[in-house]
């Protein structure tokens, strides 16, 4: 049960983009098709739950005995840089079309602060590492959520005309506003 | 010509190219901890502050760097000085780094800071990308600091803490709240266009008159 509410807050509740701002960048960069959106998603999901894992063992089994615990923002950075790069080499050598699906936002995503964010999070609340590991797999999961609805939305908005200098990133913004008001709901569901 | 470059590029950085409104980089720090004026400036100064050293120091080792391996490099000179500045904060003023929590050691990832480093510091001399980077944290500071301002008077009634309501209209809570900042931002960034294309249209109709003029005479 605690762990269903968990999920239910990470996805919803605290939705990463809409309540957090974390991975903004690539949710307002790469949401112009649902398909890319999807793929993207995927992606973080992906990555986010081994990152979770390993930066939790990281902090707890390397950190943690040697006292390094001011390290660990440099540990975290580093370790999620190479393990991004790990995922796309193992992708690209055994599974090729998982590579072609997802390979090129693999890179985006080093630098994604979501990915870095819930590596923090896991600490901050003091997660064991089966929290840990699915706070990352459902906070990746409210992203994928949030960046595929908000595609479709930016498909729809391609048919308006809006005055010209709403054109583009400004009317983008606004529309994530309106779409963060109505996750804003589901502020209103207590655990 | 040499004083030219740096007022020119304090310009640059805080206006024409400034990386918030214009570059459109850096946004989760933006809309996250615009919420009131001083964790603007707090975020802003940090941000500032690291920018700076990376740059400098980034700058100072392009030589030693390898190509293929930089981007980890910079990121490693970078999330050094981002601990620095997230103890300094924690020892010295506890409220603004329990107010901005997460959002210093994400200052690692903010994309103002690596592209910076990629775009100017690996490519200039020391001092100027030491310039660069006040430049541009002074605008991304400034884009803050607008920001912050708007919401904290609309969503609070407040600027800095003192009261604008005097009993007499109700802040709406709105702009607080995250919806608030996409679309405080998306508002602001409109009109940064709006009046970023008024000018370069009068640049314009002067260039042409002057064009006009010109060939009258001859």
């Amino acid at each position: 049960m605690e762990i269903f509410a968990l999920m239910l807050s990470a996805v919803l509740i605290e939705n990463f983009i809409f309540s957090r701002f974390m991975g903004c960048c690539p949710f307002l960069g790469v949401s112009e098709k649902p398909s890319t959106a999807v793929g993207m998603g995927m992606a973080v999901v992906f990555v986010m739950t081994l990152s979770s894992a390993l930066t939790w063992a990281i902090y707890y089994l390397i950190l943690v005995p040697f006292h390094l615990e001011y390290l660990q923002t440099i540990a975290f950075i580093l370790a999620i840089a190479a393990l991004v790069q790990f995922i796309e080499l193992f992708l690209r050598r055994f599974v090729p079309a998982l590579y072609g699906a997802l390979g090129i936002y693999l890179p985006l995503i080093t630098t994604n602060c979501a990915v870095l964010g819930a590596a923090l999070i896991n600490i901050q609340q003091g997660y064991s590492f089966l929290e840990s590991v699915i706070f990352g797999c459902s906070a990746g999961l409210g992203f994928t959520l949030a960046i595929v609805i908000f595609a479709g939305v930016r498909q729809k908005m391609t048919f308006c005309n809006p005055p010209r200098a709403f054109r583009g990133f400004p009317l983008t913004l606004i529309a994530a506003g309106l779409a963060a008001m109505a996750f804003s709901g589901f502020s209103g569901l207590s655990m | 010509m040499n004083k030219k470059f740096y007022i020119e590029h304090l310009k640059e950085g805080l206006l024409t190219n400034n990386p918030t409104f214009v570059q459109l980089l850096g946004m989760c720090p933006t809309l996250a901890v615009t919420t009131s004026v001083s964790n603007s400036i707090g975020m802003g100064l940090s941000a500032t502050a690291v920018l700076m050293f990376s740059n400098l120091f980034i700058s100072l080792l392009r030589k030693f760097i390898p190509k293929q391996v930089r981007i980890a490099a910079y990121i490693v000179i970078i999330s050094g000085f981002v601990t620095a500045i997230e103890l300094l904060l924690h020892a010295f003023l506890p409220s603004l780094y329990a107010s901005l929590g997460l959002f210093i050691p994400l200052i690692v990832v903010n994309c103002i800071i690596l592209a910076r480093a990629e775009a100017f510091a690996s490519k200039n001399g020391p001092l100027r990308s030491l310039w660069d980077g006040l430049a541009m944290g002074l605008g991304f500071t400034f884009a803050l600091i607008l920001i912050g301002s708007v919401r904290e008077i609309l969503g609070a009634g407040s600027i800095l803490g003192y009261d604008l309501t005097f009993g007499v209209w109700q802040p709406a809570l709105l702009f607080i709240m995250p919806a608030g900042a996409f679309i405080t931002l998306g508002c602001i960034i409109a009109a940064v266009t709006a009046l970023r294309r008024a000018a370069d249209a009068r640049v314009k109709a002067k260039e042409k008159t002057a064009r006009v003029t010109g060939k009258e005479e001859e």
